[in-house]
C-alpha cells in the first residue's frame, strides 16, 4: 500500500489517534511525552503510530496534514494540532470534552 | 543571519506582535554547544482574534515554514490576542528533552 493511503486508512480507522515518537509508555521526545500523558489523563483508548518505527509516514505526513512537526493528534478525521495545542486544550478541559463527544459519537 | 534573528524578524513583519519572545532552548537538548535547532515563541497579535488555536499555529508555522524545513528541529508556539495576553502574562514552559533528536538523520543537515 502507498503510504499516503496507509495515512489516510490510519486516521479513517482510528478515531483518536496521536503520531508521536516512541510510545505513550517509552516516549522519545519531550513534546510528544507530555501530549500522550495528556491524552491517558483522559481516561479513553487512543492509537498511536511511533513515527520513528515509521519513517515513511514520519516523511509524508507532514504535507498531507499541512503540519511540519510532531507530535501530531487526530480526533475524528481532522488535525487537532500539536504538543502546545493540547496541552492547553487539555488544561481548559476542552480536550476531555472534545474526546467523550468523538467517543460517544462512535459508540 | 542567526536563525533566532531570522525568525524574529519574520515574526514582527507579519504579525505586528505587542508582545513576542523568541527563545532559544537548543541548549537544553542533545545537540551541540550554540545550536540554533530548538525553539519557542510567544507572539502576542491581535492578529489571532477570533482564529481557533490550530489556526493561529498554522499562521506561524507557514510564516516559518523555511526555518522549519532547513533549520530548526523544534518549535514551541504560543499564540495570545492582546486580550488573552493580558489575563495570563507567561507561557508554559517546553517539556523536557527525552533525547529523540538523537540518531535522527533530519538533525545532521539541519545543524550545519
Amino acid at each position: 500500500m502507498e503510504t499516503i493511503d496507509k495515512i489516510k486508512q490510519q486516521i479513517a480507522e482510528n478515531s483518536i489517534l496521536l503520531y508521536m515518537k516512541g510510545s505513550p509508555k517509552l516516549p522519545s521526545c519531550g513534546f510528544s511525552s507530555q501530549a500522550s500523558q495528556a491524552l491517558m489523563q483522559c481516561g479513553q483508548e487512543f492509537a498511536y503510530v511511533d513515527i520513528l518505527q515509521n519513517p515513511d509516514i514520519r516523511a509524508e505526513l507532514p504535507a498531507y496534514a499541512e503540519w511540519p512537526t510532531f507530535p501530531q493528534l487526530w480526533i475524528g478525521g481532522e488535525l487537532v494540532g500539536g504538543c502546545d495545542i493540547i496541552m492547553e486544550m487539555f488544561q481548559k478541559g476542552e480536550l476531555q470534552a472534545l474526546i467523550n463527544e468523538e467517543v460517544e459519537k462512535s459508540a | 543571519m542567526k536563525i533566532q534573528t531570522q525568525i524574529t524578524d519574520k515574526l514582527n513583519a507579519q504579525f505586528s506582535p505587542t508582545h513576542l519572545t523568541v527563545e532559544n532552548e537548543s541548549s537544553q537538548h542533545n545537540v551541540p554547544k550554540g545550536s540554533e535547532s530548538h525553539f519557542k515563541v510567544v507572539v502576542v497579535s491581535n492578529e489571532f482574534a477570533g482564529k481557533r488555536l490550530i489556526q493561529r499555529h498554522r499562521l506561524v508555522n507557514g510564516c516559518l515554514a523555511d526555518e522549519l524545513a532547513n533549520h530548526i528541529h523544534a518549535l514551541a508556539i504560543h499564540t495570545y490576542t492582546v486580550e488573552e495576553w493580558s489575563l495570563q502574562f507567561a507561557a508554559p514552559d517546553s517539556p523536557n528533552c527525552l533525547g529523540g533528536s538523537k540518531g535522527d538523520e533530519t538533525m545532521k543537515s539541519k545543524l550545519n
